[in-house]
């Protein structure tokens, strides 16, 4: 690899890296949390492939369970997490030039932001509008 | 000799390694004399100077240009001549050298990967067509430096390798540094090297090791940001293959002949390596 | 080094993240709030997922999240220790995304 050395390979120190590096540095702690939000995000897909296979009855049971409940609960946050985390990183990715100047960053975070609450509260709207129960 | 007088005392506790006389490294504690204005590179110099003149670490300019003095902190990749002893004080102060880089001697670091990093993503001007001096300037407006400009910051420093998980556990990944250079030239008016650099890049060992922790940009000191060169370079690299896959016949990105690689050679690059270069270029 | 195939995989990693973060929170106040509590009625709902409007949208949300999950953990798994084994971890991972994929589109077509 060396094209010429200066000194002894054989007797430089190579440091390890423990497999628990990421409880070292808070970033990195922060990081590990938000990649394993997967696995509740698979975890929620899995779960409506499951409901596709219920009928009506089973279906209704299912999600009236504390069961489900409690699930929900502990996959929401963690989702939410996915959800903030990953929108946070949209301006990173997403970099538009006009003419000279960037767009604001600081824009393409409001935007999609703004675009959070607009398809969340459109989908808890068109939901209670069109399978309104007797409580609302 | 002068000899600095003052009461207070700074601790430093130091990574010493001596390859011919130690086969595993140790801590040493030095106090040092504490000023208000000190860095940790002027506490080093002090105990150079003063205390132990074997103690071996890299600096040059020492007001955070060069990239030479990075190390470990406290656990946290830093250029020493920017690291205030009054940031910590009085608290000890650990230096080590450069994390994910094997160690020479004490604080010095063997970064020849990094630089092999920096030949494989070509990161120098690839034109269009060769130019000589006579031809005259190139013309670059305003707007097109904008493109580039954040990315033509670095210097080298090596933090962001230091940061990264990636290249921790995989020294095959191009890296921070190397992959926010080859963007650099990409996105600059003047180069026509993109797809020289695609198959660097656009690898495994590449962008796509990359898992977007940050860290990189997090402790770059001139504010590169190669975590964001990195993900703008996977767009590139994902619409660069859809476009390739809907047009297999379509024309590669603007490539400058294979023979005219020394047309915009940066400085810094040894003839030993560019000889290598060249030579594995004509096959 | 050459160039790789990632975009593939990549691209649908980014798209069932973008669906998970902006669709995903809502609809789990739905199916374990809305429907728990009484705010819509799980019978009611049942008829709205027969819709194949309805249906297409499930298949995105099913489909794309499944995929970015097996992007993801694949790339985890190492982190956490597990090396060397990416050949395998991938066709794990994209593998049981992919049954699932399949499997909601069956199940959206033919029921």
């Amino acid at each position: 690899m060396a094209v010429h050395a200066t000194h002894d390979l054989t007797r430089e120190y190579r440091r390890t890296v423990p497999s628990t590096w990421w409880l070292k540095r808070r970033t990195y702690f922060l990081f590990m949390l938000r990649e394993l939000t997967a696995l509740f995000v698979g975890g929620y897909a899995a779960f409506l492939l499951v409901l596709l296979l219920l009928d009506q009855a089973t279906f209704a049971s299912v999600l009236k369970s504390p069961v489900s409940l409690v699930l929900h609960l502990i996959a929401l946050p963690m989702v939410i997490y996915h959800s903030v985390t990953w929108i946070n990183l949209t301006p990173k990715v997403l970099v538009i030039w006009r003419g000279e100047e960037q767009v604001s960053p600081t824009l393409i975070l409001l935007v999609h932001y703004a675009a959070w609450g607009v398809i969340s509260l459109a989908i808890l709207g068109l939901a209670i509008w069109l399978c309104g129960g007797k409580t609302i | 000799m002068a000899r600095i007088e003052t009461t207070s005392k700074a601790v430093l506790d130091v990574f010493r390694y001596r390859p011919d006389e130690d086969s595993e490294p140790r801590f040493e504690r030095f106090e040092v004399p504490f000023h208000e204005d000190w860095v940790v590179l002027d506490a080093l110099h002090y105990i150079k100077d003063h205390l132990d003149g074997t103690l071996s670490y890299r600096w040059s300019c020492r007001m955070g240009i060069c990239g030479s003095c990075g190390m470990m902190i406290d656990g946290e990749p830093k250029l020493s001549c920017s690291v205030f002893l009054r940031d910590y004080y009085p608290r000890p102060i650990r230096v080590e050298p450069l994390a994910n880089f094997p160690v020479v001697r004490d604080l010095v670091i063997n970064l020849e990967d990094f630089l092999d990093k920096l030949g494989q993503v070509k990161a120098w001007l690839i034109p269009k067509e060769p130019r000589e001096a006579a031809d005259g300037e190139y013309k670059q407006t305003p707007g097109e430096l904008a493109h580039y400009r954040q990315y033509s910051m670095c210097i080298n420093c090596m933090l962001c390798y230091s940061a990264c998980p990636v290249y921790a556990k995989h020294p095959e990944f191009v890296g921070p540094a190397a992959i926010a250079l080859a963007q650099r030239y990409n996105l600059d008016s003047r180069d026509a090297g993109f797809d020289e650099r695609a198959d660097a890049i656009f690898s495994h060992e590449g962008i796509w090791e990359c898992t977007f922790v940050g860290d990189c940009t997090r402790v770059c000191p001139k504010h590169v940001d190669p975590a964001g060169a990195i993900q703008q370079a996977k767009v590139t690299a994902t619409n660069d293959w859809f476009w390739s896959l809907l047009v297999p016949w379509g024309k590669r990105r603007s490539r400058a002949p294979a023979h005219e690689q020394n047309g915009g050679a940066a400085a810094g690059h040894r003839d030993a390596q560019q000889d290598q270069l060249v030579s594995s270029q004509s096959k | 080094m050459t160039r790789s195939n990632e975009p593939a995989v990549w691209s649908l990693f980014s798209a069932g993240g973008v669906v998970a973060a902006f669709v995903f929170p809502a609809l789990m106040i739905v199916t374990g709030l809305a429907a728990f509590f009484g705010w819509v009625a799980p019978a009611e709902l049942y008829s709205v997922l027969q819709h194949p409007l309805t249906r297409v949208c499930l298949f995105v949300c099913i489909a794309l999240p499944l995929f970015h999950w097996a992007h993801r953990f694949r790339y985890t798994v190492a982190d956490l220790g597990l090396e060397g084994h990416d050949k395998l971890l991938s066709i794990v991972c994209y593998g049981l995304a992919s049954v699932g994929t399949l499997l909601a589109a069956v199940l959206l077509i033919f029921r």
